[in-house]
Parts: C-alpha cells; structure tokens; sequence
C-alpha cells in the first residue's frame, strides 16, 4: 500500500477513489452491478443484520446476480432494524427497513431483478452536509 | 410509477392503511396494476402532517391524505399526471403549494454533521472514508494553517463539548496549547455510560476514520504527539473497528511519523475502561488510565495542566471530535450558521423509551422538543399521551408537556431545570410514574458512585431509600420535604459531577409532577398504576357474572366466590400479578 505523503497525494487519491465510487453509482460504468450496503453497527448485528448480510452474499451468488454487498454503520433508524440500502445502477439509493431473510428474498426477486420497489422503504429523512 | 404510502404508526394511526388499499383498487379498477404499484414505506418524519403519499418518479409529495382522496390521486395524477394541489404541501413562510419533495428540503428537520458518514461508508475501508474527505482536514491543517489559526477556526465556529458540559472547544484546546511540557496528551472519552445513550458507539462504529482524524488535529493545534481513546470495553465492534482504522491510517502514513510530509507526528492507542459511569468524568478517566482507581480529584488542576501523567491533557468527546474535521472544511461561519445563539451546530440524540421511531437523530441546535419527538420521532408509541422526557440521563431532569415548544440547546435546556448531558432522549408516557423514574435514576447513580465522597456514597442512598418509602406507600410529608433538603445538601457538597448532579431527577420530577408525589404519599396511590405496593386488584360486583374464570387462574388462590354470583379478591393474598385482569372477559377486573 502506498503512503500518502502529501496533501496533494491525499487530494488525488481522493479524486480517483471518488470517481471510482461515482461511477459505480451512476451506473455509467459498463460493469456496473448493483451496490448493497447492510447497516452492520451493535444495534443493526443485534436484530440480526449478519444473517441478512450472509443470506444475499449467497442468494445473489446463486442468482447469478452481480453484486457489492458491503457492511456500513448505522443508518439512524434502528425502530426498523436490521436496515439495507440497495442502489441500483443509475438509481437514486434506497433503504429498506425490517429486513429478514424473507424480506431479502422478495427485494432480490422484486427490486433487483424487475426495478419494482417493494414494502417497508424508509424514506431518507434528513440532510446531507454535502448539499449545503 | 410508484406510489408510496407511509405505513409509519403516525400515518397509520389515521388510516394509511385504508389508503393503500383504496389506492390499489382504484389502479386495478382502471386496469394500471402493471404499470403502477402501491408501496408501504416507514415513517417520513414528518407525521404531524400525515399521513403522506409521495409519488415517484416526479416526487411529488402529498400530506394529509384521507382515504377519500384515492380516486382523485389516481384519476388527475397517475392518469392525467396532473398534481392534486389541495393536498400538496403549503410552505408556511410564502403559503405556496410545494409540488416537489426536493424543494421541500426544510421539512428534513435532520442536518448529519457528526453522522455524516454512519450509514454510508464501509467504517473497515479506509479508502470509502478518504472517497468521503477523510484526514482531507487534517492535510489542510498541517499544509496551511499554524496551531493558533487552527484553533480560531475552532473558536470562531462557536463549538461546544457534546460530553455534557458544554465547554467551549476551542477555548479548551487554547488553554492546553499555552501550558509548556515537553509531552502532552490528546484524549477521546469514549466511556459513554449515561444509560439511554449510544451516539458515540454508533460513530465509532460507523466512522472511525473522523475520530482518528479530529484528534490528530487537536494534537497539533495543541503540540501533543500522543492520542489515547477511552473506551468501554462493553463495546467490542467499536474497539475492533478502531484498531482496524488505526492501522490502515498507519499504512497510509496517516498517523505515525511525519504525517503528509508535515514533520508532525502523531499516534493512538486505545485504552479499555471496566464500564464505570463515574469514569466518564475527565478526572477519573485519567486516573483510571493511569492505572489507579477510577475516583475523581478535584478540579484544579484541570487535566489542561495536569493530566494524564501529570502533562497536559485535552479531553474530548467522541461526537465533539466527529464535528472537527467538517468544520476545517466548511469553515467556522457555515458551523456557526446552524444553531442557536450560544449552542451552535447540532446534536445527535438517541430517542428511546415510549417512542414509535427509536433511532439515532441529528438535529440543528434550536429544534423544539416537539419536532424532535412528534415529527422525527414518529410520536408516543400506542397512541398514549405524551408525559415527559428525560435528557441529561441521570444527571438532567424530565422535561413536560410545556417545555415542548422550547428550542433545544445548552442554555434553554438548564434553564428549564435539565440539562443536554450526552444526548439520551428517554421518552415516557401517561403510565409512567414518575417517582418510579427518578427512583429507576436514583437506583443508578447508587450503584455507579464511586465511594470516594460521603454526601454521593451515603446521601445517594438515603435518597434512594427515601424514595423507596414513598413508592411503597409508606411515605409522609415530612420525608418529601427530606428529600428536598437531602438533594441540596448533595448537589452542594459532592465532589465530582456524578454526585453534583444525581438528586436532579428527583429535584424535577418534584417540580413538575408534585401532584404524584402527593398521590403516594397523602392517597397512598400511585396515580400512573406503577407502584404495585399501592395497587389493588377488585372485582366490580355489576360487572362479574361469576364465570369463575379468573379464581381458576389465580396462582395464590386469593379469589374467592360462588358459581354465577360476584367473586371477591383478598388483598392480602394477592400478589399483583396480573393474571386475572387477563382471564376475564368482562372487563370485571380494576386496579384501584
Ligand atoms: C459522572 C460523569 C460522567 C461523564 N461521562 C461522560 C461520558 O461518558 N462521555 C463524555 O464524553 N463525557 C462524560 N463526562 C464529561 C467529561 O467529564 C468531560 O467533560 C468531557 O469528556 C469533555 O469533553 P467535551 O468538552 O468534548 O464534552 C462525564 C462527566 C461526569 C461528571
Ligand atoms: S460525587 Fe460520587 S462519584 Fe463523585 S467522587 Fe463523590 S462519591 Fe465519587
Ligand atoms: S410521516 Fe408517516 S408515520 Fe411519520
């Protein structure tokens, strides 16, 4: 791993990672796949958030689906734990509440697989520092 | 085309239900099932005009929809894309129709400054924290500013500790660059013990990276080379997230030797804590570090003299440090923008208790408490009136029904006999009592003093037996006025701020809620049915038809009666414990 030994060097790693990111998001990156993120903080693990985690790593896998599961931190909304937020190509992201593994099914099948959005959507309810 | 619906328990309450389902029939009715679905989602935070329908992809966002108005969304907007205007929101300030949720971006009443990147960025990648800026202010710090700009900046931004006191950062971190040692200390308190609270968890968990970076920083600004993070070791995936970013931030040279190519060095280690409440206070962290007993000292020597080991030291909060590096970025002035007065940017709270959305939430300083629990918060779960809310944990007070409409800050918040303490927001409702509240708070602190000082180790647990007396029923006038003098005599006298601050629940809830106090002590009842000793189970003798169902079920055999004719219970057998109330089905069953 190179070390960063300047501010410019941090500036352009920066850049590059961002743009990396971006073009995961937007979707204008010819193998883009679709990006979920699975709120894994105490609260999220406790209502059992890793299940959900393993459950679509090997779902997706066997439906030949590409994907990027990662792990985050927690969303806020730990009434409707555990959380996922699932950005499809191109789309804005979205977050899914009270996600068991049956709840993951339907997302996969519904969501992933067709664009239709599915019940138990938590609509993003605060602001970002970077609009302001 | 979608259309979502919230299926929040606010917007429930007033039959979001029967929307969807009127919203459903009417798209099948005109044969659009396929091209339109009808969505659930969770709360929109914005309940009070609920319930919502928000329509994608235009965003149009509809309030204070009733079921009645299914046919005209679907007639006008899903078919003819024409917006239903009587249902759009109305701006308050210009009284326009608000067609588009973007637009309507003051409705989020949530700005993340500290959460910024909790949710968003895997917190065991260091490169998704760099996408997102991370030590992006610590390079500009080193690149661009001397230690005393720095500070201004953190000064000017009118930052104040999010430990609890409120401290004005910047001042602090002044304080501590003018005191001369050859070796200083920068400190994060991560013990995080007021019950309720899990903010600090939650950032550690969700962004190292912002800690790391924001303590490297207070070690420049204050010439330390040392960071050290107090933490509980209650909180394992925090503690293995932070040791995974430490490293990574190592193999970056983003901590360690000549940091960016700056000459300034700067490390971290972690320290554990056995989960002690009193070692949250500064003084007792330090010495609990060092190796001693986790006891306060008084103050002076502040641990900006003397601290850990005897060098300076500046102790912060972990969501104080999580605010540093936006505030380089932004600037002092964006900070200062948001907020109050005197209480400047925001605040993330952690709401519990009798709550519909439990959660973690960031607001501007200066949110109401009613934005904060009826809109953000989804309201009093059940339906249940609203009674109080206790912030500051064991250390504040309960707020009421009349403080609802005031804004949240440092200041308001002690003025009205409370106090912000870490950000736990404990909401309760028309069943709580709230003796039992300040005696649930009372039982804690006895518990956590550490022992060192007679008015907290003795007086706390008068307090405590005192307030048992009165939940009992065995209570008189003359130990509510015992109480009342026994909680000056310690907030006086104690040495430490767990002591100074532990008769402020009972101080409150004497305050605001006398009346209930009275109840158990003059009617020995406890008005909210909390207090079991003061409850009793009876029988209405109108309403039993003698089924015999509750005697049955009765574990002590206190219920008495004759097939077909009125049972009795004996209160001195009975045990309060609720089965018979749940047998009958005649609603025969009362406590008294
Ligand atoms: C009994 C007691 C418990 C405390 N617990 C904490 C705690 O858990 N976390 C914390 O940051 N500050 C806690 N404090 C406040 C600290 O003493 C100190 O003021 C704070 O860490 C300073 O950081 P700040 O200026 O960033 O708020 C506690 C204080 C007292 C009296
Ligand atoms: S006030 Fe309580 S916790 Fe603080 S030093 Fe005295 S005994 Fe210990
Ligand atoms: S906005 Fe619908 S429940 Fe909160």
């Amino acid at each position: 791993m190179a070390t960063i030994k300047s501010l410019d060097d941090l500036r352009k790693m920066k850049e590059s990672l961002q743009s990396k990111i971006n073009l995961r998001e937007k979707g204008e990156d010819p193998n883009s796949h679709v990006q979920i993120k699975v709120a894994m903080a105490t609260c999220g693990i406790a209502s059992g958030a890793k299940t959900v985690m393993e459950f679509m790593m090997e779902e997706l896998e066997k439906r030949g689906i590409d994907s990027i599961i990662t792990q985050t931190g927690c969303m806020g909304y730990c009434y409707a734990e555990p959380t996922i937020e699932v950005t499809m190509p191109g789309k804005e992201p979205v977050v899914f509440g009270y996600v068991d593994t049956k709840k993951a099914d339907e997302i996969i099948e519904k969501y992933i697989k067709n664009g239709e959005l599915v019940d138990g959507i938590i609509p993003m309810n605060y602001e970002t520092i970077d609009k302001k | 085309m979608h259309l979502l619906v919230c299926g929040g328990t606010g917007c429930r309450a007033s039959a979001s239900d029967s929307i969807i389902e009127k919203l459903k029939s009417e798209i099948t009715a005109k044969g659009l099932q396929d091209e339109v679905q009808v969505i659930m989602t969770g709360c929109f935070g914005f309940c009070e005009k609920g319930p919502i329908v928000k329509i994608l992809p235009d965003n149009t966002f509809y309030t204070q929809v009733k079921p009645d108005d299914a046919a005209e969304i679907v007639a006008e907007h899903v078919i003819k894309g024409r917006k239903v205007n009587r249902l759009l929101y109305v701006d308050p300030e210009n009284k326009e129709h608000v067609s588009d949720s973007k637009h309507m971006g003051f409705y989020r009443k949530q700005i993340r400054i500290a959460l910024r990147n909790c949710g968003f960025i895997n917190p065991e990648n260091i490169d998704e924290a760099i996408a997102r800026d991370a030590y992006q202010a610590l390079g500009k710090v080193l690149a661009e500013y001397k230690p005393a700009e720095t500070i201004d900046i953190i000064k000017k931004s009118g930052l104040r500790g999010r430990g609890g006191g409120g401290f004005p950062t910047g001042l602090k971190w002044e304080i501590a660059s003018k005191n001369k040692a050859d070796q200083k200390y920068v400190v994060c308190n991560a013990d995080e013990g007021d019950p309720g609270a899990f903010m600090d968890r939650s950032v550690l968990e969700g962004d190292p990276h912002t800690v790391l970076e924001a303590m490297a920083i207070c070690g420049y600004c204050i010439g330390a080379t040392q960071g050290l993070i107090y933490i509980r070791a209650e909180y394992p995936l925090a503690i293995k997230r932070l040791k995974i970013a430490i490293e990574q931030a190592h193999e970056y040279g983003l901590l360690g030797k000549n940091i960016m190519g700056s000459g300034f060095d700067f490390d971290i280690t972690l320290r554990y804590g056995a989960g002690a409440f009193v070692c949250g206070e500064e003084t007792a962290l330090i010495h609990s570090m060092e190796g001693l007993r986790g006891e306060p000292t008084n103050k002076p020597p502040f641990p900006a003299e003397s601290g850990f080991l005897n060098k300076p030291t500046n102790v912060n909060n972990v969501e104080t440090f999580a605010s540093i590096p936006v505030i380089i970025l932004k600037g002092s002035e964006w900070f200062a923008s948001i907020g109050t007065e005197k209480s400047k940017g925001t605040k993330v709270f952690a709401l519990a208790g009798k709550i519909n959305n439990v959660g973690l939430i960031e607001v501007p300083m200066g949110t109401t408490l009613r934005e904060v629990i009826f809109e953000i918060g989804g309201g009093i779960k059940n339906g249940k009136k609203f009674k109080a809310v206790q912030t500051g944990g064991p250390s504040g007070g309960c707020l009421t029904e009349k403080h609802l409409d005031t804004p949240i800050d440092f200041d308001n918040l002690i003025a009205a006999g409370s106090m912000m303490g870490s950000g736990g927001m404990i909401v309760m409702d028309e069943d709580d009592c709230m003796v039992s509240v300040a005696k649930f708070f009372l039982d804690f602190t006895v518990e956590e003093s550490c022992g060192k000082c007679a008015p907290c180790r003795i007086g706390n647990k008068r307090l405590f037996e005192l307030l048992e007396r009165i939940t009992k029923g065995e209570g008189t006038m003359e130990d509510l006025e015992r109480l009342q003098n026994l909680c000056k005599v310690i907030k006086d006298t104690a040495l430490c701020g767990l002591g100074q601050t532990s008769p402020n629940p009972i101080l409150s809830t004497m305050d605001n809620f006398y009346n209930e106090y009275l109840a158990h002590v003059n009617d020995k009842k406890c008005p909210a049915g909390q207090c079991k000793s003061l409850m009793k189970y009876v029988i209405d003798p109108e309403a039993c038809v003698g089924c015999t169902a509750c005697a049955r079920n009765c574990p002590v055999n206190a219920i008495s009666g004759e097939r077909k004719k009125p049972h009795l219970i004996d209160t001195a057998i009975c045990i309060k414990c609720g089965a018979c109330i749940e047998k009958c089905k005649f609603n025969a069953i009362s406590i008294k």
